[in-house]
């Protein structure tokens, strides 16, 4: 019960009760934005527990991070690269 | 899925595991506690402690709201669910978690209405739609599912539902942590904080670990990535002889939370002089209550109910998992007396509790490398 999902909003249900249909897996849901900062929007992405969004997800920092694990990866990849080299060198 | 599948590259994880493996201290163990029982379920089911070093074990947290809430709180929840007129509403999870004589499914078995929400809004549009009954929620949970409690309370109080009460189980993340640093027994060297609940109340409540514990804390997500990331975080911190609170999960969570949240808590609920904690005991303000303004629907207030401290079944190690103390194998009734399909304890019932992560993807044994705590 604790975990939360991404969801993306598709339709603001009841502006007044802070109402919206949430996405989440395919699944079409009506959850809380009473949590949100300001109005909820067509196209936000919310993190979703217990019928409620939670919050908005960041997208400027999720591409952040996102963009730091593949940085790594590709140096890793490099350096994975340049060891494999070597040791065929090697035998 | 959007910020799902970006979050699970084998590419990366493999990538992110050989970078670990190089940061790793070479001449002593690790142990790094994971707080949530989210991560739990996650790192059994992605298989992230394959991926970890030798040297360096997960031990798991008291961060599953289920497996925390004692046996004398489900015998209440059940009284509450046997008063007559009553619809009892509570999580799936707990419908299952047995009290000293049978569970919430038991009660229903017996007579009792109690049914499934996967909201406690879902509760209170049950109490509109049947204002000749009385409709109660069993409100667990820590700072993660408190808010919705809290909102959903202020939408009863605002619309006059007088016929919907809340039984409140909601306890804080800070007290255990510090009652589980404080115990002599277990030595931990970092922290992976709880994503959600900081997404609430943000990372600067755990400022105490790091300047009073001289601890590492990470705030973690909960995809795979994030997972590894956050541990190799603190083991960065760990090779550097460093001891500060870092945030991972910067695309929800903010330093000072989220104050709407935190507000609505802050309107509706306050702290207990002290709340009993499966495995843990009582802790001092570490629960919540509603607030006097909302007696009119506080479940506490307007039933009458037991109350009583009653310890765990005898066989059931459930509190010692919850500390970190002991592994689900190690427990004598693990996967033989004790299953999800038949729990004795409440860490085999939820889907977060470390037993049911364990049971359910196969991991009866010690794993390699695995050091003793």
């Amino acid at each position: 019960m604790c975990l939360g999902i991404p969801a993306q909003l598709v339709e603001i249900v009841d502006a007044e009760a802070k109402t919206a249909k949430a996405e989440i897996g395919g699944v079409r849901r009506i959850v809380s934005c009473a949590l949100l900062e300001g109005d909820a929007r067509v196209g936000d992405w919310v993190l979703v527990h217990v019928g409620f969004a939670l919050d908005r997800i960041n997208e400027e920092q999720a591409a952040e991070t996102l963009q730091l694990l593949s940085d790594m990866g590709e140096a890793y990849e490099r350096e994975l690269e340049e060891i494999r080299k070597t040791a065929e060198g090697a035998a | 899925m959007r910020y799902i599948d970006e979050y699970r590259s084998g590419g990366l994880a493999r990538a992110l595991a050989s970078e670990l493996a190089e940061t790793m201290p070479q001449d002593r163990a690790l142990a790094l506690m994971e707080v949530c029982g989210g991560h739990t379920h996650a790192i059994y089911k992605h298989g992230i402690d394959e991926l970890l070093p030798p040297g360096l074990e997960l031990v798991h947290g008291p961060g599953c709201p289920v497996c925390v809430i004692p046996v004398g709180r489900v015998d209440d929840a059940i009284s509450l669910a046997l008063e007559p007129n009553v619809v009892f509403t509570t999580f799936g999870d707990m419908m299952r978690v047995p009290g000293s004589k049978g569970s919430l499914l038991d009660a229903r078995s017996r007579g009792a209405d109690v049914r499934m929400v996967y909201s406690p809004l879902d509760a209170l549009e049950l109490a509109s739609a049947n204002p000749e009954r009385e409709v109660i929620f069993f409100a667990i949970g820590f700072e993660t599912t408190a808010p919705s409690t809290a909102v959903t309370l202020l939408r009863a109080q605002a619309l006059g539902i007088e016929n919907f009460s809340v039984f409140c189980n909601h306890v804080t993340i800070g007290p255990p942590l510090k009652a589980i640093l404080d115990a002599p027994e277990l030595r931990l060297d970092g922290l992976i904080a709880p994503g959600h609940v900081s997404a609430v109340i943000g990372s600067r409540p755990y400022d105490f670990i790091a300047s009073d514990y001289g601890r590492p804390v990470v705030v973690a997500g909960f995809e795979p990535l994030d997972i590894l990331q956050s541990v190799l975080m603190l083991v960065r911190q760990l090779a550097a002889g460093r001891a500060e609170v870092e945030n991972q999960y910067t695309r929800l969570v903010r330093r000072d939370g989220n104050p709407r949240a935190l507000e609505a808590i802050e309107q509706t609920m306050e702290l207990r002089d002290s709340f009993e904690w499966r495995g843990l005991g009582s802790i001092p303000s570490s629960g919540l209550r509603l607030r006097e303004e909302l007696a009119d629907w506080d479940a506490e207030r307007r039933y009458e109910v037991p109350g009583v401290s009653v310890p765990d079944h005898k066989a059931c190690q459930c509190g010692q998992v919850l500390r970190g103390l002991v592994k689900p194998w190690e427990c004598k009734v693990f996967g033989t007396a004790c299953t999800p399909e038949s729990p004795i304890g409440t860490c085999m019932v939820s889907s977060e509790g470390a037993c049911a992560a364990y049971y359910h993807y196969g991991r009866n044994r010690p794993k390699r490398g695995t050091v003793p705590a």
